[in-house]
This record gives structure tokens, sequence and C-alpha cells, in this order.
């Protein structure tokens, strides 16, 4: 192997002048950390709204849930992504589009809200799985409680279900986390981006991807422990989930 | 088998130089000889330098020269059967495909610049551009200084964004840069007005213009952000055995008139697959180069004839 290793790069000034190549890295760490806390907050709260609507006793109400997951995921993201920016714009009125074309940070709104209602598809399946995993009882007991069907959903059935689904809701914010990389196909200069940048400037391809993947691990361990802890602390004894 | 190899190595060492007198081949071209073949790196999307043909088959000015090369090598080395291997790269894979020893010539557009020859080492150039952009006529931006305030767009990670980046705070013109993913993209993003503007290589933007589908809707500007930089065929650093046969071979293509002859079929005639005409004489600057060729990553030493 002919290479220069030169892992002193980090500390030299960047050509962008913005400070040095660490400056530029961590400025794409930053705008990952934003983009996916965003998507998940998507994700999170449609894929309830959805995984919830899947569940319900009403036709339409389960039939629209399986038609939207249905559609986005079925899709890659990397196309879901590019035709959120390239194709809807075309697809509105001239000037609703040239509007939507000229916001400021668009790729990054785009990349937050697509990447969120794809992850939302994900959450919506599993939520109503964690609802469906619960005994029939538990339903019928709230409806004969007087409980409305809201109340059930809000008292009886959701923190339950929730408290179910947590880990295999970890892993979907990891996924959300890692699926920010796509972003770059939309020009959002988020880690990914800004190590190929990197890579580009000083030909250092291979010190640039490896902090490029000691910070996605970092990242990607500190949210492992946080929610291993979040689940520790909602765990109830005695409940499916508990101890 | 590796063992062996070093056990051979130990043995060498054991025995000393006997065989030094009789000039050992090192390097690159030690292992064109062993192997009995050459790799060369090729793009598949840089018109007109390396791309694919309409056969799948890596065609393109850079790869005539670097044909020139195998030729050159084939002679150096008195081989009478050089086998040609075809390797397909992308900007993110050549640094490490050349490093790992894959491909041994990267034929392509790259830029020779003073930083990135502490990685790699470049050949004569063999072709200069300047930073412009590309706008649509009915935007009528004429100058830089039309683009203030304005969206502009540039491929991420190349020189061309640094230098708009630059030009944008040198001259206070507050124009909002976004970075596209590849040059493709960029230019969409004008298509579709995203951007009114798209700065790169000029030479890049007349290919992507002849290739768009209404290439008489774009203009490229006049003015530049940049001096003419050199485009360089890439080899492994510190090997100068075999960089002295490839800067032998890229000199006496140029200084004979040959490398005028490839230029005009290149970049003044119809080339496949479409039969684009990118319909670019040949600069001041270049013809200086070809009558002395150089391998400098400095755009001052490029003087115009």
């Amino acid at each position: 192997m002919n290479y220069h290793w030169n892992w002193g790069i980090f500390f030299e000034p960047n050509p962008m002048g913005t400070g040095s190549y660490l400056d530029l890295l961590l400025s794409g760490l930053v705008l990952t950390l934003k983009t996916a806390l965003l998507a998940w907050i998507i994700a999170l709260v449609t894929g309830s709204i959805v995984g919830v609507m899947r569940t319900l006793p009403s036709k339409s109400a389960s039939w629209f849930g399986f038609a939207y997951v249905e559609f986005f995921r079925n899709m890659p993201l990397l196309v879901q992504l590019f035709l959120w920016f390239f194709v809807l714009p075309e697809l509105l009125p001239r000037t609703a589009g040239l509007w939507l074309k000229q916001l400021p940070n668009a790729p990054f709104w785009t990349a937050a809200i697509g990447i969120g209602l794809f992850m939302s598809a994900r959450v919506a399946v599993q939520l109503q799985a964690g609802i469906s995993s619960l005994p029939r009882g538990q339903r019928q007991a709230a409806t004969a409680l007087g409980l409305t069907t809201v109340q059930a959903y809000r008292y009886v059935l959701l923190p339950m279900a929730y408290r179910i689904i947590l880990p295999p809701l970890t892993s979907e914010f990891l996924a959300t986390i890692k699926n920010t990389a796509v972003a770059i196909t939309i020009g959002l200069m988020e880690l990914t981006g800004e190590a190929r940048s990197m890579e580009e400037f000083s030909f250092q391809v291979f010190e640039a991807f490896t902090a490029a993947t000691v910070l996605y691990l970092l990242i990607n361990a500190v949210v492992v422990t946080a929610m291993r802890f979040v689940e520790r602390h909602v765990a109830i004894p005695g409940y499916i989930s508990g101890k | 088998m590796k063992r062996l190899k070093l056990l051979g190595f130990a043995l060498v060492a054991a025995f000393g130089v006997s065989q030094a007198g009789a000039q050992e081949l090192t390097g690159t071209l030690k292992n064109i000889k062993d192997t009995g073949a050459i790799t060369l790196g090729f793009r598949d999307s840089s018109i007109p330098f390396s791309y694919l043909d309409d056969n799948q088959k890596p065609v393109g000015f850079a790869m005539d020269i670097c044909y020139k090369i195998v030729d050159a090598v084939k002679k150096e080395l008195k081989l009478d059967k050089l086998e040609v291997k075809l390797n397909p790269v992308t900007s993110a894979t050549r640094i490490p495909l050349m490093a790992n020893g894959t491909i041994d010539l990267e034929c392509g557009s790259t830029t020779n610049n003073a930083e990135r020859q502490k990685q790699v080492s470049f050949t004569n150039t063999h072709f200069l551009t300047a930073s412009r952009y590309v706008s649509k006529k009915s935007n009528t931006i004429n100058a830089i200084d039309d683009l203030k305030g304005k969206t502009v767009v540039s491929t991420a990670g190349t020189t061309n964004i640094k230098q708009l980046t630059e030009a944008n705070v040198a001259r206070n013109l507050n124009i909002n840069i976004v970075p596209a993913k590849d040059h493709a993209e960029a230019f969409l993003m004008v298509e579709t007005d995203r951007a009114v503007a798209f700065v790169m290589d000029d030479i890049l933007l007349a290919s992507l213009v002849a290739g768009s589908k209404s290439p008489g809707d774009y203009v490229i500007s006049k003015d530049a952000f940049s001096k003419p930089e050199p485009y360089g065929i890439m080899l492994r650093k510190d090997d100068a055995a075999f960089k002295k046969v490839v800067d032998a071979a890229t000199a006496a293509v140029y200084t004979s008139g040959e490398g005028q002859k490839m230029y005009d079929k290149w970049f003044m005639a119809k080339i496949p697959p479409k039969g684009l005409n990118l319909n670019t004489p040949i600069s001041g600057e270049l013809k200086h180069e070809f009558a002395k060729p150089s391998d400098s990553p400095d755009p001052d030493s490029y003087k115009a004839m």
C-alpha cells in the first residue's frame, strides 16, 4: 500500500476558510444530529397516529393506515428524497413550485421531513404490532369500564404498547441517524457529505472516513445508552415489558 | 506464498548486491513487467476526457493519452505483449485504488494541485480549465456581480465551490451557495430553476450544456472565478522510474503535434455516443503547455502563447 498517512490533517486549515478540517467534520456532525432529531420527532408523531389508525375498529382508518405504510416503506429512501426534492415542485402550480424551490435550507427541510415520513411507516408497523400483542381482554375491559376509544388508547393500550416496543424503537432511532447519510443526494452537507468533501480537498480519504465512522459510532453509542436508561426508568414490574 | 517472498527478500538482503549492476526495476515498472499487465483507471462520465461510449467501452481524450503511455511503457520494458486492464473509478475511489495498487494510472479530469501532490503524483498537464458559471439566457446574468443575492449551486467538495465561497466573501456578494452531490445534479438545479447559476470547470459546463435538452437556452460566463487550473493523469507518488517513463511519453505526444490532433478529435469534432460537438478551441495557455510540457500544480506557471 503506497499511501501517505497524515493524522495531523484534522488540525490543518480547511480550504473553505471555516477553521480546520475537524471543524468541517464537526459542522457536518451537528447537521446530522439536527436532521436526525427532527426526522425522529416526525417519525414518532406520524408513526404513532398511523399505527393507532391501523388498529382502530373503523375500516376506512385501517385502510388509510395500510396505504400509508405501504406507500412509504415500499420505495427506497434515496428515491423518495429525490422525488420530494426534484419532482414534487414540478407537479405544483408554477408559482408555488418556485416558492418551494427558493426556500432557504431546502435540502435540510426536505431531508428531515422525507426521512421522518419514511421512518414513520416503520414506527407505525411496530406500534401496531405492540398494540396487537396485548391480550384482547385489555381492550374489552377498558370498554366495560366505560372508557371511550380515545381514553382506552390513552390510559390502557398505548402505555403498555410503547413499553413493549421500546427496544425495536431504539434500533429505528439508530436507523434514522444512519439514514441521514442518504441526504447528500440532495446536497445536504451532513457528516458523510463533509467527509467526502474533506477527501476531495485533501486526498486523505482513509483519515476522513475513519473520523466519520468513529463519530457515527459515538452518536449511536450515546443513543443506545440513553434508550437503555429510558427502558429501565419506565419499566413497571408485573407488566410484560417489566422485570 | 507471502512467506516465500519474504524469504526471497531476506536472501537478497543477505547475499547483498550481486545483481545491483544490472539496473533493477522497482515499483510500478517492476509490477507491470512481472504481471505483464497495466491497469488504467477510467471515469464513467467525464466527457470528453474519460467516459463510456455506446458499447460501454471507456473512451476519451485522457484515455487516448493513456494508451500512448502504455505503448511507451511496453517499449521501455521491451515486452512483446502488454495486457491493458480497465478499472472504473469515481472521485471517491480513485485515491484508495491508486494507493493499494489496483490501478497504475488514473485517466480522467483530476485537477493537479499542491495539496493533492502530498498524496499522489501527476504527469504533464493535459488540459487547463478555469472556474466559470452557466446560467439560463433568460436570467440575463452577464457578470459575476449579477449573481448578488441569488442562489448559486456548485458541486460539493470541488475546488470550484471553494473559489465561489472565497469570491462571495471577498466581493461581498451575499450569494446563497448550495452544494450538490455531482455535476449532473447541480446542472439539474439550474435546469429546474432551483439555482440561477452553476459554478464549475468551464469544459465540464460545456459538455453538460451540449448534452442538455435545449443547449441554446444556456450561456457560459466570460467572467472566471479562477486562473486556468491544470488537469493531469494521476500516478503513484515516490515512483521516480515510472514517472520518468510516463512524463517522457506524454511530452513526446504533446510536442510532436499529436497532442493537438487528439485535442481536435475530442474538442472540435463530433464525439460518441450522441455525436455532440463541444466546439472548444484550444486555449493559448494549453498551446503553450503543449509546446513546453509541465507537471506544475501552480496555475501561475501556465502562460498564454
